[in-house]
């Protein structure tokens, strides 16, 4: 009966450290400091919100730049990867499936999350003729575009070389006005 | 591999070994502390072993109860800004055990399940509480082994609470800032819907996750905020927030390796340990990274990007799934299932081996020190001298005691894997066919009896079936070795210890390494490899040969 009795005193007294005030203190701070990363990056034009900056979303029309393949057709709740594995057959025809579809690279796998938002350069550079097409616009002005919007390796080492999807093809836009 | 994959690989491993000395350090004087403001309030009077597992069976029995109660009741408690139903009973149970026991399996997907209270009240809490009650258990064992002629192991709710407050809170706090700025949410706003570009309407799901993130890291939990866990960008949005990550995954089981040596008065004793982890951490990343970087036969010269996102690429998806494996962490940043058979075939060994390569916060440590006892054992036996490990003499009892660790969850591994594949209820969760639906399962069961929590995904484990057998798995697999540990640790502080002399079988020395490493391999090999070779093995070889099912 003591035991229970300290059992439930310090229970409650951590649940009240690390269940309220830790998370509470962590937000406010996290919104004073960082008000726009900490609400999800939200993406506005002309004042309304398009999108995060850290979520794929879906794009199928020949003017824009195409993301990852999405297994939850880019609707985040939830989140979710394909999870076939290499040995899948059904897997096997999604990627016969988006070759057809012109698709190279990273853009023949689905990513991990289902709103991966960014591609490798080299996907990005190869859909440059499809956008010159379909924008009549020159493919140097595009390669130049998607030079612009590649971001490097944190600290010139960490991570992989990639392309903001929904950032370029906002940029694509502004290109064209 | 480019020489910038070398360079992350090399660069981690570099920060983790120079880290871990300086917090080996740290724990020790957290652990060795007596009063204070700690003192003030808790009463440290020293428990027995039997004392302090009945305090570590109430504490959790309390913590089973009230995460249960949060997920049933959440529909009609404050902060659920989307609504949330209550979570269905089975699925509760499982919660529950899963955050109790520091696996943090997840059945649920938390951005459509869990309140945003349940998350933060509930689960965050046992995310704190579970890596501290185990840090006090590894604290408990290494007071028996060091102490001589005593029943005294110390206090658990002062160990508890110290743990918590001046190890994991003070990490926390700083890592949840520095997550926030690279871009995880932090909010209690609602969901935010939005049109996209070409039209689409889209949900971008929110919440208090910073803060929940870096505690799952920190404690070894892997328990995600969002489903997808730290693949989904808002949870691990940037190189720089994915690497802090990775290393918060294995730095502070790192450093509990080496604050064995603080405590025994020995620094060679960590570091014996802390060799033989590593070895086996090396050589998964080894076997992991060359099937990875050796890609798929029918797609040659195409990095395998399936379930893995762009940011962090093959080699980042790779480092994180050996080190989640390895550690009892179970977050993922890519998904494990789409993995090269071998690379998940590495992951599930790495479970297998009892989470003892760094492993749970704690855990590890206590896991690593049963198979050291078996390897003075045997080496003992090999040279007709009665063993002795610290100066402890290591007999029947203690014997008894770690074999009954090894084998409980190593039994309900293979035993729930084999009634899975024969029962209807097992089988009709299965998404993939062929020896892939096989390690669909075995990874369950083997995550689950081993506290990690990972998955591969494919399973649909959310049914009343697996539910309760990973529940039961969990529950076994934590405290079916926290009581023979604490049994082993009140019987070795009774004992005397015997000074060193020239027969004595040196364990800080490399042929003990050797042979530690030797007793893991072949209990966790001999114990599993048919299993292995019926899953991972054989889809690796059918798709070499071409088949798909």
């Amino acid at each position: 009966m003591k035991d229970l009795k300290i059992g439930l005193l310090v229970f409650l007294f951590l649940t009240l450290v690390t269940g309220f005030a830790y998370p509470l203190t962590i937000d406010r701070l996290a919104n004073e400091m960082f008000s726009d990363r900490a609400r999800g990056s939200i993406v506005l034009r002309d004042g309304k919100p398009i999108g995060s900056l850290l979520l794929g979303q879906e794009f199928k029309r020949p003017e824009y730049f195409w993301g990852r393949p999405s297994a939850v057709a880019f609707q985040p709740l939830p989140s979710g990867g394909s999870n076939l594995s290499g040995s899948s057959e059904a897997l096997r025809k999604q990627i016969d499936d988006r070759k057809k579809e012109g698709r190279t690279g990273d853009l023949l796998f689905a990513s991990a999350s289902g709103v991966d938002p960014e591609i490798s350069p080299e996907s990005a550079f190869a859909q440059i003729p499809r956008i010159a097409a379909a924008r009549k616009l020159g493919a140097e002005t595009l390669a130049r575009l998607v030079e612009a919007n590649v971001a490097e390796r944190t600290l010139g080492f960490l991570g992989e070389r990639r392309v903001n999807v929904l950032r370029l093809n906002l940029a694509l836009d502004r290109l064209r006005e | 591999m480019n020489r910038f994959d070398w360079i992350q690989v090399l660069v981690t491993l570099f920060v983790l070994i120079a880290c871990a000395p300086l917090l080996g350090r740290f724990f020790h004087r957290v652990f060795t502390a007596k009063g204070g403001l700690v003192g003030r309030f808790v009463d440290e009077s020293e428990m027995d072993w039997k004392r302090y597992a009945w305090s570590v069976i109430v504490f959790n029995g309390i913590g089973l109860v009230v995460v249960y109660l949060f997920q049933i009741l959440q529909q009609s408690l404050p902060l659920n800004p989307a609504g949330l139903p209550a979570v269905t009973w089975h699925s509760a149970i499982n919660t529950a055990v899963s955050f109790v026991t520091n696996t943090n399996w997840q059945g649920y997907a938390g951005e459509t399940t869990m309140s945003s209270l349940t998350q933060m009240a509930a689960l965050t809490v046992q995310n704190f509480v579970s890596a501290a009650t185990g840090m006090a258990v590894a604290v408990a064992l290494m007071r028996g082994m060091t102490r001589k002629s005593t029943a005294d192991l110390g206090n658990f709710w002062s160990d508890l609470v110290r743990g918590t407050l001046y190890i994991l809170l003070p990490f926390s706090v700083v890592f949840s800032l520095v997550l926030a700025g690279e871009g995880v949410v932090q909010t209690f706003s609602s969901n935010v819907e939005v049109v996209t570009l070409e039209g689409a309407k889209q949900t971008i799901p929110l919440g208090p996750a910073a803060s929940q993130i870096a505690i799952k890291q920190l404690g070894t939990n892997g328990g995600g905020f969002f489903n997808t866990n730290s693949a989904f960008p808002l949870e691990n949005p940037t190189p720089l927030s994915n690497w802090l990550e990775m290393l918060a995954i294995l730095l502070l089981p790192a450093g509990f390796a080496l604050s064995f040596g603080e405590f025994a008065g020995s620094r060679r004793q960590g570091w014996a340990l802390f060799a033989a982890m590593l070895v086996f951490l090396v050589g998964a990343l080894g076997v992991s990274l060359w099937s990875e970087f050796g890609g798929h036969p029918a797609f040659p010269g195409v990095a395998w990007m399936e379930g893995k996102e762009t940011r962090f690429g093959v080699v980042n998806s790779v480092i994180w799934s050996v080190f989640t494996t390895a550690a009892s962490n179970g977050s993922v940043n890519a998904m494990h299932s789409s993995l090269t058979p071998l690379a998940g075939g590495v992951s599930m060994f790495l479970i297998m081996l009892g989470e003892i390569v760094f492993g749970g916060l704690g855990s590890g440590l206590y896991g690593m020190i049963l198979f050291a006892i078996l390897t003075v054992f045997i080496a003992g036996l090999m040279v007709g001298r009665s063993p002795e490990y610290l100066g402890k003499k290591i007999e029947a009892r203690e014997i008894q005691m770690a074999i009954l660790a090894v084998l409980l969850p190593s039994a309900v591994v293979l035993i729930g894997t084999a009634a899975s594949v024969v029962l209807p209820a097992g089988l009709s969760s299965l998404s993939a066919a062929g020896p892939h639906g096989f390690s669909e399962i075995l990874y369950a069961l083997t995550s689950a009896a081993n506290n990690n929590g990972s998955a591969f995904a494919g399973l649909n484990a959310n049914t009343p079936y697996y539910n309760l057998l990973l529940a039961f798995a969990m529950l076994v697999g934590r405290f079916g070795v926290i009581f023979p540990v604490l049994a082993i640790a009140g019987n070795l502080a009774g004992k005397k210890i015997a000074p060193a002399s020239s027969g004595t079988f040196a364990t800080d020395s490399p042929l003990f390494v050797l042979l530690l490493v030797g007793v893991i391999l072949i209990v966790g090999g001999l114990t599993f490899f048919p299993a292995l070779v019926l899953g991972p093995i054989v889809e690796h070889l059918l798709i070499l040969g071409g088949r798909t099912f």
